[in-house]
């Protein structure tokens, strides 16, 4: 049996799960890391909701520039083909459709790809949104990036979403820790699992899960 | 017509007590950041601000906010690591917070720019932030009626301005100026460099000068690797 995920795992994991050529935003947080999986050969194009396609990697020394930052407001740097545009058509690229995948972080994720990522519901807490809501429902793809237990180890994995929802049924792939999870017509599936049997995982998650599909494990 | 005006105080001179003003920037990119000082000078009060962040730090839109000149802000992110002169208000309820999805908050101002009266959008279908507004379903998805929000001035930062109000930004500093230019009664911007009329390559022109009603250089300091950080 495979142990348990690692975060630099499972970032590798999302980064092999993005197909070549595509046009991708990381969210702030964990999701940054899948960054440092991209191979040159898969050629992917980095977008930051701040208005820039073609975002490099994080600037260094003589690179720091205040006018180029990524949405996490950490300075970055541009690569060649890099282009800027205000912040409705870099909006209008996610609700449009045009950005292939992006990937997130969340607090809980419903059997029906409801993404919970934005609010604890805390009413001491001081709301932010931020772009999440028009990443959720705007990529083709929504991938999700998140330990599959919370540290008193609850399912993040839920039936229905108890934190103030981000968007509803907009989530398509899970990666956990513990877990790969499909999101489909049927329900979710496993695609793998890690450190842990199928078995083991329904009574972690207590939901219906659909059981692997042989050739998947074995490609895998 | 274009003002060219002298000094940042005289730019926002006509900002009056009580008007909505759009204020530029993601984080400190982009941030009109002498125009908003110059905003407090002048003192006006129970200003509706409309801006992605509820400021960073004890300068610009935080240093607004802290004096207590803020009455309402519309924006997307408020809560930073260096918010607290916004966190302070909020918690003492001193100010009132319209939080809306970031991309909501750029189509709603290009909205009102374009003259378009509202719009449905998918973003925040379902969501706490869609609570009480209108719904549709089309094509089978669900999408929330968005209004405009228009403004009496808007204060952002461009690189250059030539002398009928063309604009050009610099990198993810271009971010909200070019539709919050044109949703405001009166656009007002800081440049780092004013140019001859004929000095910008029309076909570089980001934001055309019909949408700009008053120029102010603030000189930058060109650092080491090309960055516009104004002298502070």
């Amino acid at each position: 049996m495979t142990e348990r995920l690692t975060r630099n795992q499972l970032a590798r994991l999302v980064a092999q799960d993005i197909p070549s050529g595509a046009y991708v935003n990381l969210g702030i947080g964990q999701p940054t890391l899948v960054s440092d999986y991209l191979t040159p050969s898969q050629n992917v194009t980095l977008h930051t909701e701040n208005g820039m396609l073609g975002m490099g990697p994080a600037a260094e020394g003589d690179e720091l520039d205040e006018d180029l930052i990524n949405a996490g407001k950490i300075p970055v740097t541009e690569l060649p083909g890099a282009s800027y545009f205000h912040h409705a058509d870099s909006f209008g690229m996610m609700r449009g459709g045009h950005l292939d995948v992006c990937v997130l972080g969340a607090f809980q994720v419903s059997v029906a790809g409801d993404l919970a990522n934005w609010h604890t519901g805390d009413p001491n807490d001081i709301p932010a949104v931020g772009g999440a809501m028009d990443l959720a429902i705007g990529a083709k793809d929504v991938f999700v990036m998140m330990n599959l237990l919370t540290r008193d180890g609850r399912s993040k994995l839920v039936e229905a979403c108890t934190y103030p929802l981000t968007g509803v049924g907009c989530v398509t792939r899970i990666f956990t820790d513990m877990a790969v999870l499909l999101v489909t017509p049927d329900g979710i599936r496993v695609r793998d699992t890690y450190g842990c049997t199928f078995e083991e995982l329904l009574r972690l998650v207590d939901l219906p899960l659909l059981a692997p599909e042989r050739e998947s494990m074995l490609k895998a | 017509m274009l003002t060219i005006h002298d000094d940042v105080d005289e730019a926002v001179s006509e900002i009056t007590d009580g008007a909505i003003v759009l204020i530029g920037g993601f984080g400190k990119a982009g941030q009109p950041i002498e125009l908003i000082e110059a905003l407090l000078r002048r003192g006006s009060r129970n200003l509706t601000v409309v801006s992605n962040n509820a400021g960073n730090g004890t300068v610009g839109l935080a240093a607004l906010i802290g004096a207590g000149r803020v009455a309402k802000i519309i924006c997307s992110f408020p809560r930073q690591s260096d918010s607290e002169l916004f966190d302070a208000k909020f918690r003492a309820a001193e100010i009132e917070l319209e939080l809306v999805p970031q991309g909501n908050l750029a189509e709603r101002i290009r909205a009102a720019g374009s003259g378009i009266g509202g719009f449905f959008t998918p973003t925040g279908y379902g969501t706490m932030l869609a609570a009480g507004k209108e719904t549709r379903m089309i094509d089978g998805r669900g999408f929330v009626l968005e209004s405009p929000i228009r403004a009496d001035f808007a204060l952002i930062k461009a690189l250059k301005a030539d002398g009928v109000g063309n604009l050009v930004y610099r990198k993810t500093a271009r971010n909200f100026g070019p539709i919050m230019a044109s949703a405001a009664a009166h656009t007002i911007v800081q440049v780092s460099e004013l140019v001859e009329t004929g000095g910008l390559d029309p076909e570089n022109v980001v934001t055309p000068g019909i949408f700009v009603n008053s120029v102010v250089v603030v000189p930058a300091q060109i650092t080491s690797n090309g960055s516009t950080e104004v002298a502070r």
